[in-house]
């Protein structure tokens, strides 16, 4: 099992790279190297710190070899702001566009009382039918750190609350995105990215 | 519900776990690897491991040691102890760390928080205040000093105007320290932990003083705290996170449960 990790040189890989690898991935590292994507089985685009740093998965092409992984059926996990690239854009960066896999855009928590960013472990309410959160119980906890979220949609995979409810997970069909950082979230984590290394499509 | 972390907190002296009371007479307490996992295991939300006495010639043994324990850990990681430079966090990170506290570097160079947040992003960043109380002043919680070199000199600044120019500056947490209550087991200091929280908008970490379930309640409730740090309630067996949280649970304080 081979995994293709998108670099884009926000925040640090190491903590993904050995999760991965101790759930018995092989994983390959491309900041750039677009035929990495072209024969990927697998990718996972990380990714914490500010929007705008997708900028770079523009500059160097990634962007369109993702978009065509994607449509050729490759699973693919967007992580915090990986997820939120899936989206249209979002308003901490307005000028930098997402992939707009999900035609919605990703918007600050409201200010109120509650401390932004949301930062430590909070609950998951799983949808039936997530392939990627299968056998996560009600309950479960994950752990977040963010300003941004993406709305609950049709496409929400698990909602989680805080000053509002949003989109702790997202998934249709091949592509998933998690708001959380299941290699920070324990054995639920792990059992996250179990799913996501399984993931298998639908044979008709 | 967002849940109140419990983190543990590794003391680290030339790559073994130490704990002293106020920063003397310490005392082995094991393998940093070996503990953290423990901790991990045991229901701890975090792990903390800093670096006491972090010389030079020790950069090597702590990177060592950063790397031995982040390999089997699935909790977040953070890591303090001289880290001087941006050079010397992107080497943390880059042995399994997820965050980076800083303490008298940031002090000596303020910049230094946005320069680690620019590559790192804002929440591996935690910056670490180590705080007494001013009993001569007006209102000597509103006036709490900020203290270097592990407590013993003042550097003239207070301890909620710091806490604010660091979130300004791009810090994800703040670890706030009470050096009058550090290793004493008499309880965390509330009134100086809620004034800080309630002056910034990013998490507060409470440390120093915890020895009883009871301090923990006492300082998510009054001190207003988003986290608690704790390293002797946990050693020598003296409780669990797990069956920490257990108790705060009964107490109605939401801790992240079953875990």
């Amino acid at each position: 099992m081979r995994v293709t990790v998108i670099d884009y040189k926000a925040g640090n890989l190491t903590s993904v790279l050995k999760t991965l690898k101790h759930l018995g991935a092989e994983t390959v590292v491309t900041d750039g190297d677009l035929s990495l994507v072209e024969s990927a089985e697998r990718i996972v685009l990380p990714g914490v710190g500010h929007f705008a740093a997708t900028e770079r998965l523009d500059a160097t092409g990634l962007t369109g070899a993702i978009r065509s992984a994607i449509a050729r059926g490759i699973p693919f996990l967007g992580i915090c702001v990986g997820m939120q690239w899936l989206y249209s854009g979002s308003t901490e960066a307005p000028e930098q566009l997402g992939l707009g896999h999900f035609p919605e855009s990703c918007t600050r928590f409201a200010e109120n009382t509650e401390k932004v960013p949301h930062v430590g472990w909070n609950s998951l309410e799983v949808r039936p039918g997530s392939k990627l959160l299968a056998g996560v119980e009600p309950g479960e906890f994950v752990y977040f750190t963010h300003s941004y979220k993406g709305p609950v949609t049709n496409d929400t995979a698990a909602i989680t609350q805080y000053i509002e409810p949003f989109a702790a997970a997202v998934e249709r069909a091949n592509v998933m995105g998690v708001q959380f950082h299941p290699e920070k979230s324990g054995d639920t984590g792990l059992k996250i990215l179990r799913n996501f290394l399984a993931w298998q499509a639908e044979v008709a | 519900m967002l849940t109140k972390r419990i983190i543990a907190c590794l003391d680290v002296h030339a790559g073994r776990v130490v704990k002293g009371v106020q920063f003397v007479d310490l005392v082995d307490a094991g393998d940093p690897a070996t503990q953290a996992a423990r901790h991990a295991r045991e229901g701890a939300d975090e792990i903390v491991l800093l670096d006491i006495t972090a010389t030079h010639e020790g950069r090597r043994t702590l990177l060592d040691t950063v790397q031995r324990t982040a390999r089997e850990l699935f909790v977040p990681f953070c890591v303090g102890g001289g880290i001087r430079s941006a050079h010397d966090a992107e080497q943390v990170f880059e042995a399994g760390a997820d965050k980076v506290s800083i303490n008298s570097a940031a002090l000596a160079d303020p910049s230094l928080i946005s320069a680690i947040g620019a590559s790192f992003g804002a929440q591996a960043v935690v910056v670490a205040i180590d705080a007494r109380r001013d009993p001569n002043a007006a209102d000597p919680v509103r006036d709490a000093q900020v203290y270097v070199q592990g407590g013993r000199r003042p550097i003239g600044r207070t301890v909620v105007e710091w806490a604010r120019e660091a979130e300004q500056r791009g810090a994800g947490e703040i670890l706030l320290t009470s050096m009058d209550s550090d290793g004493t087991r008499a309880g965390f200091d509330c009134e100086l932990t809620a004034a800080v929280s309630e002056a910034v908008g990013i998490p507060v970490i409470a440390s120093g003083g915890a020895g009883t379930v009871a301090h923990f309640a006492d300082v998510f409730a009054r001190g207003k705290a988003d986290a608690a740090l704790a390293a002797s309630i946990f050693h020598f067996g003296v409780s669990t996170s797990r069956s920490l949280k257990e108790e705060l649970a009964r107490a109605g304080v939401p801790v992240r449960l079953p875990c």
